[in-house]
């Protein structure tokens, strides 16, 4: 097996609200191998955003903290660093690209100009050298005509063509590991799987380590090797795409999975989940499905629930899956 | 649809050769033409009583512009739409009126389309305001009644529509265009705003609602399979026109146009082993200021042919119940 490039172990990260404390992330926890993409999974609130966030040290300030926990990548704890040194990391070994490409560029300067500003702190070379470097970087991302490219303005592109800008500066330094969250939600159907069959091409040959938060999933069994389903802070159910897939355990994956229209069923009434997720500032006591369950009993209303094996890698928070559990 | 031999019924509204162009302006105060946008070029369609029309597409293909064209938020540059046999842009007085009873509108982002200022009670009465033949007393049980319908709880009416989740939001927003009896509601991406597991409650109401109210939708969305869970009948744009029109049924099954298969093979199943069909599309929509001669989706095709550069192919059968505009067929 490949190395690990990500360990994330326990990590807790709090918006401090004039609401109160809204616990965004409570205590989760995965590992990223080398070449290998994990799926983020999971509605708005569910705190996928809040964890990428972290991992790139970039939570809003004061109000967003890591309270607890540890974020190695390549063994290096990122929790404990300064802003200074953070933007090293950032530099050089981890990057992100963001929804809104149209947000992720300056608009007031060229492709060309936000590239070279992303190369300029890797290479010491004159501006024609790192021009050059540019090109080949939108080279690598399949722009057409890069040497046109460069002097285009963020206005004078579309939204595919901007987010292969956004790509390009994110993997310029070759960084170890990528966040990408939700880079295709902006982007058309038929320029969303150009722009995954690209970064999956980008990943065969540098070997970067993705983690790709989507809440489709459909992007995650053409995407990811393993997924992890968030709900209300906490991973609920992550195992391999495969045999998460084909038998969810946790009854919030199940409901979700039964819940999404599909192209390849004919379905008369998709089964709903009632209710909404609940509010991260006033959580239930015990597990924070129960609420919306329909196998939830007194236990799961009063104790959250251990994290129990349910197959090869493959685990799952809920009481139901525990194995002691007498069999009816 | 009607069986057997009985006269089909004018259907409930006829689009007929709409087009829409948008002027294209160069320079700030001396304003001249460039150009123009033909964002809607040449659609033709019908949506029978208690039918759901899909309309679907990327951005720029026209959707959303002839769905404004029914709901008379733009005039069209030529064609007609009529609404029982009327042509809904020459409405005046008592019969305008009438009209926008009967024709209702849903968009995408519940934050934006009611207004925060209003209670929510208000902003479904107002709906009915127009039609002067409902009283107060009328429009306040009606408020109750539809507030029930759509599944919120009657305290409701009271509250603010910063107090709701998207999803309540758009609960509301449904009610007040049900409020005044419509009979089609232009529903602009209902769900694609909301959360993953709010949207089959969305879509389950809208199903609903149809069979209780006698419904007529016409469902503008960009994800295929909300069109396939909620629409009778779809049209595929591209660049202004219509390239394929099927019962959503037939055309799920059997997609015709290379343009609809590409689109169809980019929305990725939800299985790790579902066989892989990849078409994928060099290139990116073309412009619409300029969009290209012939078929304008010819720069694009894996199937194209010399003559699709140079004749634009119109809709014809390609099976029953099928159209299709393509010279392969």
């Amino acid at each position: 097996m490949s190395a690990v490039v990500l360990d994330v172990r326990d990590l807790h990260t709090y918006l401090y609200t004039r609401w109160g404390v809204v616990r965004a992330v409570d205590g989760v926890s995965f590992t990223l191998r080398e070449g290998e993409t994990l799926g983020l999974v999971g509605e708005s609130g569910s705190g996928k955003t809040m964890t990428a966030l972290s991992l790139l040290r970039l939570l809003p300030e004061p109000a967003g903290r890591i309270v607890k926990g540890q974020i190695l990548l390549d063994g290096e704890d990122l929790v404990p660093k300064t802003q200074r040194e953070m933007r090293k990391v950032r530099a050089r070994k981890i990057s992100m690209i963001l929804q809104d490409p149209q947000t992720s560029l300056n608009p007031v300067f060229t492709a060309g100009n936000q590239l070279i500003e992303a190369l300029r702190t890797l290479h010491a070379e004159g501006r024609r050298g790192l021009w050059r470097r540019a090109e080949d970087a939108l080279r690598r991302v399949r722009v057409a005509a890069p040497e046109q490219r460069m002097r285009d303005y963020p206005h004078q592109m579309s939204g595919g063509m901007k987010q292969r800008i956004v790509g390009a500066i994110s993997l310029a330094a070759e960084p170890k590991m990528l966040v990408a969250d939700e880079p295709t939600t902006a982007l058309d159907a038929t320029i969303q799987l150009q722009y995954l069959n690209l970064l999956k091409e980008i990943q065969e040959r540098t070997r970067v380590a993705m983690l790709f938060i989507t809440h489709d999933f459909g992007i995650v069994a053409r995407m990811c090797e393993r997924v992890a389903v968030m709900y209300a802070g906490r991973i609920v159910e992550s195992g391999p795409v495969r045999e998460l897939f084909r038998a969810p355990r946790h009854p919030y994956t199940q409901a979700l999975m039964a819940s999404v229209p599909r192209m390849d069923a004919d379905v008369e009434r998709l089964p709903s989940i009632d209710g909404q997720p609940p509010a991260l500032h006033r959580l239930p006591a015990g597990c924070r499905f129960a609420p919306r369950c329909a196998y939830a009993d007194d236990r799961c209303r009063t104790e959250y629930p251990a994290t129990f094996l349910v197959g090869a890698a493959h685990e799952a928070a809920c009481w139901r899956a525990e194995p002691s559990r007498p069999s009816r | 649809m009607l069986e057997g031999g009985a006269i089909a019924p004018e259907p409930l509204i006829r689009v007929d050769e709409l087009t829409k162009h948008f002027p294209v302006t160069r320079g700030l105060l001396m304003a001249r033409a460039a150009g123009q946008v033909k964002a809607v070029d040449g659609v033709s369609f019908t949506i029978d009583r208690q039918e759901t029309l899909g309309l679907v597409g990327e951005s720029g293909c026209g959707k959303t512009t002839t769905s404004r064209l029914v709901l008379r938020l733009e005039r069209p540059t030529s064609g007609r739409v009529l609404l029982d046999g009327r042509d809904v842009h020459a409405l005046e007085g008592d019969d305008l009126r009438d009209y926008r009873v009967k024709v209702q509108a849903v968009f995408q982002d519940p934050w934006s389309s009611l207004n925060p200022r209003l209670r929510v009670r208000d902003t479904i009465a107002e709906a009915m305001i127009v039609n002067r033949r409902v009283t107060r007393a009328q429009r306040i049980e009606r408020v109750e009644e539809v507030l029930q319908q759509v599944g919120l709880p009657l305290d409701a009416g009271g509250r603010y529509p910063h107090e709701f989740s998207g999803g309540q939001r758009q609960r509301i927003a449904l009610a007040s265009a049900l409020a005044a009896r419509p009979e089609l509601i232009i529903l602009d991406e209902p769900v694609s705003a909301l959360d993953v597991s709010i949207r089959a409650q969305i879509m389950n109401l809208l199903k609903d609602l149809q069979a209780q109210e006698k419904l007529a939708y016409l469902l503008v969305a960009h994800n295929l399979a909300t069109v396939k869970y909620i629409a009778h009948r779809t049209a595929v744009m591209y660049l202004g026109r219509i390239v394929e029109y099927a019962s959503t049924d037939l055309l799920y099954r059997n997609p015709l146009h290379p343009y609809t298969k590409a689109l169809f093979s980019a929305a990725l199943p939800a299985d790790p082993d579902a066989p892989r069909e990849d078409i994928v599309l060099s290139g990116e929509v073309p412009s619409p200021i300029d969009p290209p001669k012939g078929c304008h989706f010819h720069p694009r095709c894996p199937f194209v042919m010399e003559q699709c550069s140079r004749v634009e192919p119109i809709l014809k059968d390609g099976g029953p119940g099928h159209r299709v505009a393509c010279h392969l067929y």
